[in-house]
């Protein structure tokens, strides 16, 4: 699969490519389908309700790890530039969870002062 | 005694500047912060989204007897049940066929990175054409559900105003919609034109990098950062789409 390359000045030979890397390239891309499929699965024989959701939230987590871990390369990163990328993230999590929280709070307010 | 002043000397030495601390270039660096930015971004949007799902009244009966009404909100999959071409009942196919041809775009991107790490620039020309075509048909997919979702169906749905006129309306805009309340369709088009937006400064970009790889810049200066850098950003795009699909189409 290498090609040999014309070199002009400083540019570098082209290397072959490595199967092992492509190999695992393609097994994640495997993963987040048969994830995307199960969530679809489940979307039509389940009923909706809280178990539901956090199925697909934590689906979803799952799914998260692999793109940003593998697909951008961010677990090989060094162990200061993961966490300044994960720990805003956890907050943001728990926000979007406080907010779900708050929603049903309005919703039930809602419901008591209206009818 | 002596290793701990070279180990703090050195320590020193890495973050005085002109040095890598992080051990990624500062272009790759801003890169990641502008994702935590836009990710901010698309979290105030999906919190705003999840706030209005659950602060209005669910659909609690059998989901074949579904029907659209503004008292709650719709049954995602009793709304988005078309594809071209063919008249059939096919619930959230087509919205899987996006999923499936960003996710695809994705894996072709990192295919490209991975080939300008080997300097192979007609791989990762090769690579890059194909995450540009996979974006485009991800933008043609949305502007065709969009006109779908802005049209109706021919059932429509009944609207009794305050003062008592009933009407038929029928489609979507950003006042009604056929579906449920208004900010079902409000939502909609606020949350997917955002990340639409994005796909499509996503795609542009990519297609200024594919310009300058084909033109040799990086096999001058020696190093296909650049097509990574922009593949942050497409991973980032593809992500927020995962989390909208199973926010807004699957909950």
């Amino acid at each position: 699969m290498g090609h040999a390359s014309h070199s002009t000045g400083h540019s570098s030979e082209v290397q072959p490519r490595d199967p092992a890397k492509v190999k695992q390239i393609l097994m994640v891309t495997l993963y987040l389908g048969v994830l995307t499929a199960i969530e679809f699965v489940l979307a039509f024989t389940m009923e909706r309700g809280i178990l539901l959701t956090t199925i697909f939230v934590l689906m979803t987590l799952v799914k998260t790890f692999y793109i940003v871990g593998e697909f951008m390369h961010l677990k090989y990163e060094v162990k200061i530039l993961k966490w300044a990328i994960i720990l805003p993230v956890m907050f943001i999590l728990w926000l979007i969870l406080s907010q779900l929280m708050e929603a049903n709070a309005v919703f039930i307010s809602r419901f008591e002062i209206f009818g | 005694m002596a290793t701990a002043v070279i180990d703090e000397k050195e320590n020193k030495a890495l973050w005085a500047g002109d040095a890598e601390p992080l051990k990624a270039s500062y272009g790759k660096l801003m890169m990641w912060f502008f994702l935590l930015s836009d990710a901010l971004s698309f979290s105030g949007l999906l919190i705003t989204y999840g706030f209005s799902r659950f602060s209005h009244e669910t659909y609690h009966g059998l989901i074949e007897n579904f029907k659209a009404s503004v008292a709650y909100w719709p049954v995602p999959e009793k709304v988005f049940t078309h594809i071209p071409f063919f008249h059939i009942n096919a619930p959230l196919v087509f919205v899987g066929l996006m999923t499936f041809i960003l996710i695809l775009s994705s894996v072709t991107m990192v295919l490209a990175v991975e080939a300008g790490h080997r300097n192979d620039k007609k791989d990762v020309q090769k690579w890059m054409l194909w995450t540009i075509l996979g974006g485009i048909a991800f933008l043609s997919c949305q502007a065709w559900e969009w006109t779908i979702f802005i049209q109706g169906t021919t059932e429509g749905m009944t609207v009794t105003d305050a003062d008592g006129t009933i009407r038929h309306i029928f489609g979507a805009n950003l006042i009604e919609n056929e579906y449920g309340p208004r900010l079902f369709a409000d939502l909609f088009f606020f949350i997917t034109g955002f990340h639409g937006t994005h796909v499509l400064s996503g795609v542009i970009i990519n297609i200024l990098v594919f310009y300058n790889v084909s033109y040799g810049t990086y096999e001058r200066i020696g190093s296909y950062e650049m097509v990574e850098k922009v593949g942050l950003y497409w991973h980032f795009v593809d992500l927020v789409w995962v989390f909208v699909f199973t926010f807004y189409y699957l909950v």
